[in-house]
């Protein structure tokens, strides 16, 4: 696949959407990893539209697997994004996430909020940095910023000007 | 740029470009570690300081053995009710549990109810004046495992030979009459809270329990059961909220179920109805069906809200405080919310004085004595105030769950408020039964789930009702020997404390108890029962 050279900028743009996106999902991770009382079992259980799917996900035989997958995913997806390794695999990872995440609660009209800290319709954080994963899923960007430099066959093509 | 991967080769951007983001991805981490550690360790500093001991309340005792004998007189709502928590529930209530199922296969009355421990009981008699209900109890209990039989009257009841025990569930006038003819019977009692009608039968009461000593007493407080309630003792044992100075309960309701406007039965008339045997030593009245089904309204047959209501407060709290009988007690309130003819008042103010009532304090000695009992009731809105107990350390929410605040201006917790290691706002401990283990400070969001009832954990794959522990532990005290939680010395003390609050609010003064005499001052030539028992 043939990819559309960008600019210093355009590239260092995406690259540092991609590091902070990375950050913050390895900090969710990390945080949870270390709070051995931390489970996400409210979290599903006051899910809305999709209730039965949620409340099987926290129920006693799954919810310990769940909240496990849950932190080895963000800080996979972290890792991956901020140093840059499989980064389309952390795009896809990420997305997976946030969309279980946003269907979970998600801001539709005239349904429960849950827990937050601002006001959205439709469209929240969730739903914003999923889509910005897949800005940057569209891009190789390991070459300009990432550990995957290190093994890149083919430079040439993608890395900037 | 070179097409190859030879390490010689790169200059130092390009390994900048490779390496870079693994000091990012290690000041992440650390950071995160750090802070979850530093949070761990500031909550374990917490609650080793409080050193608070979360336990729910033993369990009673085996139920195996011969099956008791018991004997139910009232099968209204509460009776009903009562029923229903040992083991038998009427075929009306099944039939419409069936139906909510049918209606929403999540309704898990009917479950719950089938998980419900067996009890080992038969109930064996029936007595209730209204022959509508007495037929749907015999209707209901009379199968293959469980004989019931019907008696016209207590006192047939009592002396059958065929009851070991016997549950009170009528109206207020007749607790203390059937109570005392039973256990001068050698019968187990339960009977319904408040534990008597007017002040002189209390007396007779307490003497009635204490003379026989082989029959088992307990009044209906099921609150004494609240899984938080242990915890709430140690609270106050280690001192945690310093000097109280103030308690604060109340009751909120605003619809016609809750201000005791009960259904009238299609069937009720003269001829299904055993007027004067409801009367029993009421005042003289013609028949009346509305005296009848929402007696709680007059003072004749109820208490209102001081007998109702507030004696399930001030038990929960004397539960955990332990301070007995106020010296004093003061009323006032009036019909505000439902002018139907009632003569209670439906909106009360109750303020019992405690000055000499200490929990302990961390001021110097002798700055600090005294409390007030204060209870605050209305019919006419349901806002949920809590019942808060306030001292000068700190301040107890108190339900299911528990929640402690540290007071800003605290002696005791000042160095930790100054260090910023304590927050004025934030809980400094919660307990909730529903979720495992307790915390010390808790997090928005985890404060928002639980209080939805979302972590709830069901102990030993049940969920089990205060009222059926409460019936538990009664007839386990008859069948492993033992005290309920709540006989004679606790319904001694929240029977005299709720005829005072009705004295107080019918002669519109302070009511003064002589402690050393243990007698409610009167003024002479004044008789308190009348005053109380007065419809009007």
């Amino acid at each position: 696949m043939n990819y559309p050279k960008l600019t210093n900028v355009q590239g260092y743009a995406l690259v540092l959407l991609r590091i902070l996106i990375g950050w913050h999902f390895l900090y969710e991770g990390v945080i949870k990893a270390y709070n051995p009382s931390w489970t996400s079992r409210g979290y599903l259980l006051s899910a809305s539209i999709f209730k039965p799917f949620f409340a099987w996900l926290a129920g006693d035989s799954l919810i310990s697997t769940i909240d496990t997958l849950n932190i080895v995913g963000l800080i996979a997806v972290g890792i991956s994004l901020l140093i840059g390794i499989k980064v389309k695999w952390g795009c896809i990872g990420g997305m997976l996430l946030l969309l279980l995440y946003y269907m979970a609660h998600p801001p539709f009209p005239n349904l429960p909020q849950g827990p937050s800290e601002g006001s959205y319709w439709v469209v929240n954080k969730n739903l914003i940095e999923m889509a910005a994963l897949f800005v940057i899923y569209q891009f190789p960007l390991t070459t300009v910023f990432g550990l995957e430099n290190l093994f890149s066959k083919n430079r040439v093509n993608t890395t900037i000007n | 740029m070179a097409n190859d991967n030879n390490f010689g080769k790169w200059n130092r951007r390009d390994l900048l470009k490779a390496l870079g983001g693994i000091p990012l991805f290690g000041a992440v981490w650390y950071s995160g570690a750090s802070l979850a550690g530093s949070a761990k360790r500031e909550k374990q500093f917490l609650l080793e300081t409080l050193n608070i001991k979360a336990s729910p309340p033993p369990t009673s005792g085996p139920m195996s053995g011969k099956p008791l004998r018991l004997g139910i007189i009232g099968f209204g709502i509460r009776g009903e009710q009562l029923c229903r928590a040992m083991g038998f529930a009427s075929t009306g209530w099944l039939k419409d549990m069936n139906e909510a199922l049918e209606k929403n296969p999540k309704d898990t009355r009917l479950a719950d109810f089938k998980a419900q421990e067996n009890l080992n009981i038969k109930l064996a008699a029936i007595c209730d004046v209204f022959d509508e209900r007495a037929e749907d109890a015999i209707a209901s209990f009379n199968n293959g495992d469980n004989k019931i039989k019907r008696f016209r009257t207590h006192t047939e009841l009592i002396n059958s030979g065929e009851v070991d025990a016997i549950v009170i569930a009528t109206p207020d006038h007749w607790h203390a009459p059937m109570a005392i003819e039973a256990l001068n019977a050698g019968i187990h009692v339960y009977v319904e809270k408040p534990m008597t009608h007017n002040i002189s039968e209390t007396y007779t009461l307490r003497d009635a329990v204490l003379k026989n000593p082989k029959a088992v007493f307990a009044v209906g407080h099921q609150h004494r059961q609240t899984q938080s309630f242990l915890t709430a003792q140690d609270v106050i044992n280690k001192n945690i909220l310093g000097h109280i100075s103030l308690v604060q309960t109340n009751t909120n309701r605003n619809d016609d179920n809750g201000a005791w406007q009960y259904d009238i039965h299609e069937k009720a008339s003269p001829k299904t109805i055993d007027w004067d045997l409801f009367l029993g030593n009421a005042p003289k009245e013609p028949f009346n069906l509305e005296h009848f089904f929402r007696w709680r309204k007059w003072w004749a047959y109820g208490s209102g809200l001081s007998g109702d209501l507030m004696t399930h407060d001030f038990d929960r709290i004397n539960c955990i405080l332990k301070m007995g009988i106020p010296n004093s007690v003061s009323a006032s309130g009036g019909i505000y919310t439902h002018r139907d003819g009632r003569n209670v008042p439906d909106v009360m103010h109750v303020n019992m004085e405690f000055p000499d009532f200490s929990t302990g304090g961390s001021q110097k000695a002798g700055k600090e004595k005294g409390m007030t009992f204060v209870y605050s009731a209305t019919l006419g809105n349901q806002f949920d105030r809590g019942t808060l107990l306030m001292g000068h350390d700190g301040s107890m929410e108190l339900g299911n769950r528990i929640t402690v605040y540290a007071d800003p201006r605290s002696t005791k917790y000042a160095e930790l408020i100054k260090e910023e290691r304590i927050e004025a706002g934030v809980p400094i401990y919660q307990y909730d039964p529903a979720v495992s283990g307790t915390d010390a400070v808790t997090s928005a969001t985890a404060k928002y789930f639980a209080n939805k009832g979302l972590l709830w954990t069901y102990r030993d794959g049940k969920r089990v009702d205060s009222t059926f522990l409460h019936l538990r532990e009664w007839l386990s005290c008859i069948r492993n020997g033992g005290t309920p939680s709540c006989s004679i010395k606790e319904g001694f003390e929240e029977a005299i404390s709720a005829h005072m609050g009705g004295l107080a609010y019918k002669l519109g003064r302070r009511i003064d108890w002589d402690p050393a005499a243990q007698k409610i001052i009167a003024l002479p030539g004044e008789d308190l029962d009348a005053v109380l028992l007065a419809n009007k």
